[in-house]
């Protein structure tokens, strides 16, 4: 029976406190009498017969859609949309868990003499996924079969012809989605629900979306009124893509969904010990830790990414449900809530967190400063249902190395918003209405998304928004051990230590502030009453 | 009289090309450059004026001369011995306070008539630098008859003496010269191209001293919707903003800028599109090669900043009919209306330190290094020299 999180009073008998700090770790001691850490739940148990449960669901749907096999008929247009390569982190072991789902649905046309069948990456405005990773996620028989005849691709949101309007929301919000996707006579997206914002109308109203439609929900106000978009029933994001959801039914776009949930189990060995509690650490895990420590250390930062970019996690699927949209993701945010939820009591003045080498945005890639404010304030932050867990004006120390580092090609358009825009201002409202347009539109960001493996021209825009919230709730964000320029430019302060950026998150708090750690890996979501 | 002479040796001139290349500035120490007393300059004829420097500058090209990188270009257009300086704010005998104007023109030189250049006004251009009743010099303080700032007194032609305002203070005065170039390249800038339209939008290579006083040009012109700049130095970037640019960025952001400015597209380092006109006040390899990649297919590449022998690959020049445009100096105009640009920019706040003659090297070491410390122009002030107060 895996053991819930918990909140640890620290003490002075407390051990010093893991954080991650990009691609290494450090061990913090935190001031006892006033901090408190937050442990996530233990991994629940995987399923044992994870392909039995697949095929169950299938032939089980929820709400008021008919099993899978009734759906499915000789002639009939048939398209998968998947989610990409921003789900799971880090990336899970073979066989990943799409390629479970999708090999059961295709086994299920192809009993059914369905010929018409084409594969989508949903990836939005993100990246397209390279050959390896289009294997990875669906693996090697799926993708010989489908993506030589080029019936397994990636989502292209700027494809004039590829791109169906579909109508709008009462609120006016367009609704344009692919078009391959919104003609076929089924569409069957199959999800992954790291966190819960994933899943539910999000999948098809944001993951095969165009620029047109997203930019009605991924703005500065819909983020400053999602509280958080964590919590889908305070969330304007998912407000929104609900009501696009409603559209997409309405003009005929007929889904099957299919959202599986994975446990917390994230690192496999030697880096098990970073999901351990750190007083129950034998020699070993205390040996590992020192051994690995020192030796990230004289590791060139490149090798040290590579390494970390290679980890496969163990994650294992803890439940796949399939049918209607809402009745699937209703029990899928149950499961990710099963699996994440602490609960919390009372806010912090200060809270802290180590950011790890990844985010959703930088996989086999690098962690931007931009990521790094977007994990930050737009992720960890918005890990909490009720209240934030830091007060308003309250103070967020982060420790992450924040180099002023760019992938070329992955992220163009994020090296100019960095070096052209926050230069300017670091303000979401302005950045919106003063640079989206002129990035969202740019031909040469729009040549390097269709052609290239770079992020849309609007994304780091999105980055900045995610943390949008947090930037108007907070007196102010601190970053330990990060570049001192870059972490200037993101508008925030600099600080060597730990200490040292408790001493200055009191010129903002007080003295004595209460701080909390958001304890990780894993995984947690804070429900603070 | 006490003065900074340059002389020919070529040993010396070997020694420097070897330590300016370690280390800029440092052919000062072990170059031709020598502290000396010299008998003052003769008069080359009754008009002629004696000079007595208030605040000299120190300028790219003098750096250049001193540790051996300019092109030999000008040997025949020089003089030796001669005292660099002509960046010159000065005393005349009867006490008015003139800035010279260096150009050593037919007028100058009392050729009758003058050559077609001088003839049409367009003095910078003049046929006859190395002749007539002067010797060769294309400026004072590169001819061995006329002398230079650097020194306690030198000679000038009534055409070459500008009166210099009660109001105007020497750090203003001294920064005339440099500022007239500056405003002979923004006006050149404006000009006709056969590119894409009108020159509307200009980019500035380098933020030192002719890069920031052409910055404050192409203000004052006012005919650009937009200006950028590279600027390496964080007072360099304030001062930038601070004098009318309008998107101020680190060298190796300015090809990235641009592109999205101009919604460019790219084929590998070149922009596809690019910025009308741009001004390279620096002339290096380096930042030739960028005014090339960030020009736009027709555009104007204004050479400002002094150039020597370059190695330059000129493909994309040919291809996108690029015109590359040399730009030298002034004319009377551009003199003119310098004096009103350094008043209402409030220029004089850019020199930033001043020597004695007798610390010459640390003189001319921080101006090599202005940049990374601080500084944007570095002048002698000859003010105190004992010999200048003399009768």
């Amino acid at each position: 029976m895996p053991r819930p999180g918990f909140v640890l009073e620290v003490d002075r008998s407390t051990p010093p406190i893991l954080f991650h700090h990009g691609e290494g770790f450090r061990l913090t001691r935190l001031p006892p009498g006033r901090t408190r850490v937050i442990y996530p739940p233990e991994p629940v148990a995987a399923l044992r017969d994870p392909d039995g449960a697949v095929r169950h669901a299938l032939l089980n749907p929820l709400g008021d859609s008919d099993p899978l096999p009734a759906l499915l008929r000789p002639g009939m247009k048939l398209t998968i949309a998947f989610d990409d390569i921003s789900l799971p982190l880090p990336q899970m072991r073979a066989p990943d868990v799409r390629q479970r789902v999708i090999e059961a649905v295709l086994d299920l046309a192809a009993d059914a003499g369905v010929d018409d069948v084409h594969l989508i990456a949903a990836l939005a405005l993100h990246r397209r996924m390279t050959e390896a990773e289009l294997r990875h996620a669906v693996g090697d028989r799926v993708y010989d079969a489908f993506a030589p005849s080029g019936r397994l691709y990636n989502h292209d949101a700027e494809d004039p012809e590829g791109m169906a309007l579909l109508g709008t929301t009462e609120q006016g919000e367009e609704v344009e989605i692919n078009r391959r996707a919104a003609e076929s006579d089924l569409l069957v997206y199959v999800n992954i629900n790291l966190v819960a914002m994933d899943g539910g109308w999000k999948s098809t109203a944001t993951g095969l979306a165009s620029y047109r439609s997203l930019r009605h929900h991924h703005n500065v106000r819909t983020m400053r009124h999602s509280r958080s978009f964590m919590d889908q029933h305070h969330s304007e994001l998912h407000s929104s893509n609900w009501r696009m959801g409603k559209v997409l039914r309405d003009s005929g776009v007929r889904i099957f969904q299919i959202e599986t949930t994975l446990n917390t189990d994230t690192f496999p060995k030697p880096f098990d010990f970073l999901m351990k509690r750190e007083w129950e650490w034998g020699a070993r895990d205390r040996a590992t830790f020192v051994a690995t420590s020192k030796a990230l250390e004289r590791t060139p930062p490149r090798l040290a990414r590579q390494i970390f970019q290679s980890i496969r996690s163990p994650h294992a699927m803890s439940s796949v449900q399939a049918g209607e949209v809402q009745a699937v993701h209703r029990v899928t945010t149950e499961n990710v809530y099963r699996q994440q939820l602490v609960a919390v009591e009372g806010q912090t003045d200060i809270l802290t967190m180590g950011l790890p080498y990844i985010c959703p945005y930088n996989v086999n890639s690098i962690m931007n400063p931009i990521l790094v404010m977007c994990l930050g304030l737009g992720y960890f932050f918005n890990l909490y249902r009720g209240r934030p867990l830091v007060r308003e004006g309250g103070v967020l120390i982060m420790s992450h190395p924040t180099p002023w580092e760019f992938h070329p090609v992955h992220h163009p358009s994020y090296i100019d918003f960095f070096e052209q825009v926050l230069a300017d201002t670091t303000d979401p409202v302005e950045i919106e209405k003063r640079y989206e347009t002129s990035f969202a539109e740019d031909e040469w960001y729009r040549h390097l998304y269709r052609t290239s493996y770079a992020y849309h021209g609007v994304h780091p825009f999105y980055m900045w928004y995610w943390g949008a919230h947090a930037l108007e709730h907070l007196g102010g964000v601190i970053v330990v051990g990060g570049n001192a320029r870059a972490v200037r430019r993101l508008g925030f302060k600099p600080a060597s230590t730990m200490n040292d950026a408790l001493e200055m998150a009191s010129d903002v708090v007080g003295a004595d502030g209460s701080i909390t750690h958001l304890h990780n890996p894993p995984i947690l979501l804070a429900d603070v009453t | 009289m006490k003065a900074l002479v340059f002389e020919r040796n070529v040993a010396r001139y070997a020694a420097a090309a070897v330590a300016g290349r370690l280390a800029p500035g440092r052919g000062a120490a072990h170059g031709p450059l020598a502290l000396r007393d010299i008998d003052p300059p003769d008069l080359p004829g009754t008009e002629w004026a004696r000079v007595r420097p208030r605040l000299a500058g120190i300028c790219g090209s003098d750096l250049a001369t001193l540790d051996a990188t300019s092109s030999r270009y000008f040997e025949p257009i020089v003089s030796f011995p001669f005292t660099p300086g002509h960046e010159v704010v000065g005393d005349l005998d009867d006490g008015r306070r003139v800035v010279v104007v260096p150009i050593l023109t037919c007028a100058v030189r009392g050729i009758v008539p003058p050559c077609g250049q001088c003839g049409a006004g367009r003095e910078n251009r003049c046929e006859r630098v190395a002749f007539g009743g002067l010797e060769p010099g294309l400026q004072s303080g590169f001819c061995c008859a006329t002398g230079g700032g650097w020194s306690t007194a030198m000679v000038a032609h009534p055409a070459q003496l500008r009166a210099v305002p009660d109001a105007m203070s020497d750090d203003e005065a001294v920064l005339v010269e440099p500022a007239a170039c500056a405003v002979h390249a923004a006006r050149r800038a404006t000009g006709p191209t056969d590119g894409p339209g009108p020159a509307e939008r200009v980019a500035v290579i380098g933020a030192g001293t002719l890069g920031l006083l052409t910055v404050a040009a192409l203000a004052r012109l006012g005919r650009h919707e937009l200006v950028v700049v590279t600027a390496k130095h964080p007072h360099q970037r304030r001062l930038a903003g601070q004098l009318g640019a309008d998107h101020v960025v680190s060298p190796d952001e300015l090809a990235r800028t641009v592109r999205s400015l101009t919604g460019s597209l790219r084929a590998g380092a070149q922009l596809t599109g690019g910025i009308e006109t741009v001004i390279d006040c620096v002339g290096s390899d380096a930042s030739l090669a960028q005014a090339l990649e960030v020009v736009a297919p027709g555009g104007t590449v204004e050479v400002v900043g002094m150039p020597a022998r370059r190695t330059l690959d000129l493909t994309s020049l040919w291809h996108r009919e690029v015109t590359l445009r040399g730009c030298y100096a002034y004319d009377d105009r551009d003199f003119d209306d310098a004096f009103d640009l350094v008043r209402e920019a409030r220029l004089g706040r850019l020199v930033s330190a001043t020597y004695p003659l007798s610390r010459y090297r640390d003189a001319i070491a921080h101006a090599a290094h202005a940049g990374g410390r601080g500084a944007v122009k570095i002048a002698f002030d000859l003010r105190a020299e004992k010999e200048r107060r003399l009768p």
